[in-house]
């Protein structure tokens, strides 16, 4: 049975979904620091296609690869508790500022480095910037095939994988080539929870960012290799830094505004039977219902 | 060269309505740019396409027709795109942010390295400075989005980049026909020249598309809830509702998250934008990401117990109580009212 290389693609990302007033200053500007950072769910869908492609084809390999200051690690970690492998930290200050294409650059150049691989996965899309740019613009740059919004990897032989995926208003079944670009769909199955064995094992698992001087147990990144979160920097990559961050990025960003809308001058009824009568027969009135 | 193009999504049988919508910006741009307006239509069986298009107020239609090009794979769209773009350098291109769109876009912005942005909610025409390099540009599109989860909106611009691509959901823009025989030229492509051997390799093996479950976008009045109907079951009174006004159920993002109902009930920014005459919010707060998906509703009521609720701002009516007294009082008044 074939033995696949497989590279989840994830993204530490500010949890959105739950901003709180304070999560905004008064300016309109975000405050980050208000916002617990979070592995981005889609990505999570993703890790678990890799991890039960590692089940059914034994001797599979994941590895993930993300992009983001020395914290982002975290990421890494919780791929590993998952199940996975090993994993790579892209971290740079040139990679800073990056636009969607900026980040595709960087992270297929990082790919390029990691070597020869089957299949990539990756979330649909990053829950800070919804834009589902990052994967296609990966698959182009590595030149090879892509297949988004998948549900489910169904098959995968010597050179084929068939992969059911959203489309709009119902769903698909593709076959494509290998090595391939696939991004995962929220509607996939959700990822597995963290192994307590993993979690005992790698939970001192640290990039080069977090380690600190005199630090207890550093003992253990001498003996336990896999303890050691690989972290790349643009020249290890072999990267160009006019491609990377701010510069490598054709979108730029104008202006950020608050939303603002249009206050209406509203008339408030109370939640009495004959307000509510009110309210039915003037819209009845009105023939805006009935 | 360097007009507005317009990708057409070709969906078996007719021209996808964001399409004929984006033609419709895509015009009011050109207007302002002073350049025509092409559109691409990639897809099988093409034949009479251009009475679809054309009325938009297209100039030239370039038509791809090849059994391969429908149903839609990523790489002969891509191919045919980044190989036109390079002959004919638009400044911008526009294309629906459907599952296609999005799947698309990002591939053709990559080879050509030109600047994407996703789900824009509005595009203008405008000047910009570059503070760093001091250089200023006229003409920029203004690619206006809402980021970081709808709570904030960012105008983006691709000063040195070509063609500015942008993508927009459906329903956000308004399609207008130009003129029914509006005259503008056909371009019929020899697909090879285009579309290589080995951008074949993805097949469709199975399809299954329905017919949406719901018409929320198309909805002359919508019920919508949100977390404050505290549980699936709340959401059972909506559909009674909405039953006896003949109207559609939609829902916020919260309600979502929270498991109260489908998917694609969802209103706002990162679903479906209504625009119904009547809009009932029942128990949704109106988190800015969900005003962006309703806020041009003819008349608004928000029934919610709290008389400081965000959405009561852009309200017509405030009904100030708990929707489970509210909405069954609702229904009773209608039935005795209505005849």
């Amino acid at each position: 049975m074939q033995k696949l290389r497989i590279i989840v693609l994830a993204k530490q990302v500010p949890d959105t979904r739950n901003v709180g007033k304070d999560a905004m200053t008064p300016e309109g500007t975000v405050n980050r620091a208000a916002l617990p950072a979070i592995f981005n769910p889609e990505d999570l869908n993703a890790l678990e296609q890799a991890l039960r492609l590692k089940e059914r084809f034994p001797g599979s390999t994941v590895h993930v690869l993300t992009m983001g200051p020395g914290r982002a690690a975290e990421v890494i970690r919780e791929a590993l508790y998952r199940g996975a492998d090993g994993g790579y930290l892209l971290s740079d200050r040139a990679f800073a500022g990056a636009d969607t294409l900026a980040t595709s650059y960087a992270l297929a150049t990082a790919i390029k480095k990691i070597g020869d691989f089957d299949i990539i996965l990756g979330g649909r899309q990053a829950i800070d910037g919804d834009t589902a740019q990052v994967g296609p613009q990966v698959a182009q740059k590595l030149g090879v095939a892509q297949i988004t919004y998948a549900e489910e990897i169904i098959d995968v032989t010597e050179s084929r994988i068939t992969v059911r995926r959203h489309i709009d208003g119902g769903v698909e079944v593709v076959e494509g080539p290998l090595p391939v670009v696939i991004t995962v769909n929220g509607s996939a199955a959700p990822c597995r929870p963290a192994n307590a064995k993993l979690v005992q094992k790698y939970k001192r698992a640290k990039g080069r960012q977090e380690r600190t001087e005199g630090e207890p147990y550093a003992h253990l990144y001498d003996e336990r290799p896999y303890l050691n979160i690989t972290e790349w920097g643009v020249a290890d990559v072999d990267g160009d830094t006019a491609q990377c961050g701010l510069s490598g990025s054709p979108t730029k960003v104008k202006q950020v505004e608050n939303i603002v809308f249009q206050a209406k001058e509203s008339k408030t009824i109370t939640d009495s039977d004959a307000d509510i009568e009110g309210l039915i027969c003037e819209l009845l009135a009105a023939h805006t219902i009935g | 060269m360097n007009n507005v193009f317009v990708y057409c999504e070709w969906e078996g049988t007719a021209v996808a309505e964001v399409s004929q919508e984006l033609l419709t910006k895509g015009r009011k741009l050109a207007d302002t740019l002073g350049c025509k307006l092409e559109a691409i239509v990639a897809g099988a069986d093409l034949s009479g396409v251009e009475s679809q298009v054309l009325p938009y107020g297209v100039d030239v239609l370039h038509i791809f027709d090849d059994k391969d090009l429908y149903p839609y794979t990523s790489l002969p769209h891509a191919s045919i795109l980044i190989n036109l773009f390079r002959e004919e350098k638009p400044q911008i291109c526009l294309m629906g942010a459907t599952v296609i769109g999005r799947d698309l876009g990002p591939r053709v912005s990559s080879a050509l390295h030109s600047g994407l942005t996703a789900d824009c909610t509005s595009l203008e025409i405008g000047p910009y400075e570059d503070k760093k390099s001091g250089k200023s540009y006229d003409n920029l599109l203004y690619q206006i989005r809402p980021a970081f989860g709808g709570n904030i909106v960012a105008t983006i611009v691709n000063p040195e980049n070509r063609p500015q691509m942008a993508t927009v959901r459906k329903g956000v823009m308004k399609r207008e026909v130009v003129s029914p025989d509006y005259k503008g030229n056909i371009v019929r492509h020899k697909v090879a020249d285009y579309v290589s051997d080995t951008d074949r390799v993805v097949r469709v093996l199975e399809r299954h598309v329905q017919k949406a479950a719901n018409n929320l976008s198309g909805a002359p009045i919508v019920v919508a809830g949100g977390y404050g109907m505290g549980s699936k079951e709340g959401f059972d009174m909506l559909y009674e509702l909405a039953e006896v006004l003949h109207a559609e159920v939609g829902a916020s993002r919260a309600a979502i998250d929270a498991g109260y109902c489908d998917h694609s009930l969802q209103i706002g920014q990162t679903g479906v934008t209504v625009r119904p005459k009547l809009y009932i919010a029942c128990g949704i707060s109106g988190q800015i990401q969900h005003i962006a998906g309703m806020q041009e509703s003819g008349i608004i009521i928000s029934i919610n117990s709290d008389p400081a609720a965000p959405i009561n701002s852009i309200a017509d009516y405030v009904v100030v109580g708990r929707v489970e007294d509210v909405i069954p009082k609702m229904i009773k008044s209608y039935k005795q009212n209505s005849k």
